[in-house]
């Protein structure tokens, strides 16, 4: 199953590094999605610093959902559904190695969207230690949940549109979580924010047990 | 190595397998024929373990497809009409990742490409960048690097040049000689009935009838 995952995950990555899609469309989607932010709430300087941790993970979100989608486009073409079907690749470990690269793409992201924060409204980085648990950790959850409801819309034409629709309302309690973490961490409170980070671990565990188990059966169907 | 008797397949409520008998043998090169929507390709995908059985009896490599229709695929190989590949990824990439995927080594994928005459600069090119033919010769390479026991081929002559489709005869014949079985269709039946030991006419998803070929173009 890890030699699965593995070379499906090597394998998307070499497609993302080949294809540049991540770097042409989804770096420069995130970073407009801040400016926008910073365009929208430029008045009150004091408001858009307090802001700051949830813009960020909005920003995450509305981007990673276009480096998910991008991750089930690339099996849905021309008969590679089939082909993986075919394989012999274990479905638990296509769904790790979908996970760790839709993951990889993500740490990416939230890096340039931590440099852009910064600059763009003047945010200074405190806790450092709460910060990078956190985007470990909701980066975990974000990518497990994104994998599994991603495989679920990866067979219909309104893939596009539907996966939103069912991934953001999943993911609020990570957004919830994650801007709590990070407004701890920023205010210099960093006790009250590790509670969010257990919670953001259960939720990654339940569904890396849940896509082990359910991505097979979901797949067959897509 | 092919038992279906009666074997039924639906797609939707549709019946596009309507009750089909078939058997085939070991080193076999069976070829269907038949009109367009007449169960040929259905047929394949449902050999495949991609269609299930609904009704009739399926067996296929000693696994029966009723009761479970997955565990077959690994040990199949199935040329369709989608080419099964990866466009912004290099053939000799694409050609390694199914390699990989199936359990086969690299050397696996190196010779196929050879055989295929995907060596050399022609392996650096990404796919989408590649003619109809060139995908397809791809495809075939990642299909025989899996070294599959059932090869079922939906129109293996469409898009090649004379010069590929004698490449694909070719692995046909060596394939059958290495003793898998090869289960084809194709409209480009003055070929395929040269290179098929059994003909198997199909219409309106069942079996009309069958017949020897053995190379002298005797279609019953």
């Amino acid at each position: 199953m890890l030699h699965d995952a593995w070379l499906i995950a090597r394998k998307d990555l070499k497609l993302e590094i080949r294809s540049r899609v991540a770097l042409n469309q989804v770096v420069p989607f995130a970073l407009l999605v801040l400016v926008l932010f910073a365009f929208a709430l430029d008045p009150d300087r004091g408001l858009l610093e307090k802001a700051t941790p949830g813009l960020y993970w909005i920003a995450v979100l509305f981007s990673g959902l276009l480096a998910m989608q991008r991750s089930f486009a690339v099996e849905a073409a021309d008969g590679v559904t089939d082909a993986l079907r075919l394989s012999g690749l274990a479905p638990a470990g296509i769904y790790l190695g979908k996970t760790l690269s839709v993951a990889v793409q993500l740490l990416v992201l939230e890096v340039l969207l931590g440099v852009g924060v910064a600059v763009l409204y003047g945010t200074s980085m405190t806790g450092w230690l709460l910060l990078l648990a956190t985007i470990v950790v909701a980066t975990a959850a974000i990518s497990t949940a994104g994998t599994l409801f991603g495989v679920v819309a990866a067979g219909l034409r309104v893939r596009e549109t539907l996966l939103p629709l069912l991934l953001l309302p999943v993911l609020a309690p990570v957004l919830i979580g994650a801007t709590r973490a990070f407004e701890a961490a920023l205010s210099g409170t960093p006790s009250e924010g590790w509670p969010w980070v257990g919670l953001m671990s259960v939720f990654a565990a339940v569904y890396v047990v849940a896509g082990i188990f359910g991505f097979g059966p979901l797949m067959e169907e897509s | 190595m092919v038992h279906l008797r009666g074997a039924v397949a639906l797609l939707g409520r549709f019946p596009a397998l309507a009750g089909v008998d078939l058997d085939v043998d070991r080193r076999r090169i069976v070829l269907l024929r038949g009109a367009n929507g007449a169960g040929k390709t259905t047929l394949l995908r449902a050999l495949a373990g991609l269609v299930p059985i609904s009704a009739g009896e399926a067996i296929v490599l000693g696994v029966d497809l009723r009761v479970d229709h997955k565990s077959v695929r690994p040990r199949v190989g199935l040329l369709a009409h989608g080419a099964g590949l990866y466009d912004e990824l290099s053939v000799a990439d694409n050609v390694r990742f199914w390699t990989l995927a199936a359990g086969a080594v690299l050397a696996d994928a190196e010779s196929a490409m050879a055989r295929l005459g995907l060596d050399g600069r022609l392996s650096d090119v990404s796919v989408g960048r590649l003619s109809t033919g060139q995908r397809r010769r791809t495809s075939l390479a990642c299909l025989i690097a899996r070294r599959p026991e059932l090869w079922l081929l939906d129109e293996p002559h469409a898009g090649l040049d004379k010069e590929g489709r004698d490449v694909v005869d070719e692995l046909v014949r060596d394939a059958a000689d290495a003793g898998a079985t090869i289960i084809l269709s194709s409209h480009e039946l003055d070929r395929a009935i040269d290179l098929a030991d059994e003909i198997v006419t199909l219409g309106g998803g069942v079996a009309l009838d069958d017949s020897g070929a053995g190379g002298d173009g005797h279609v019953a």
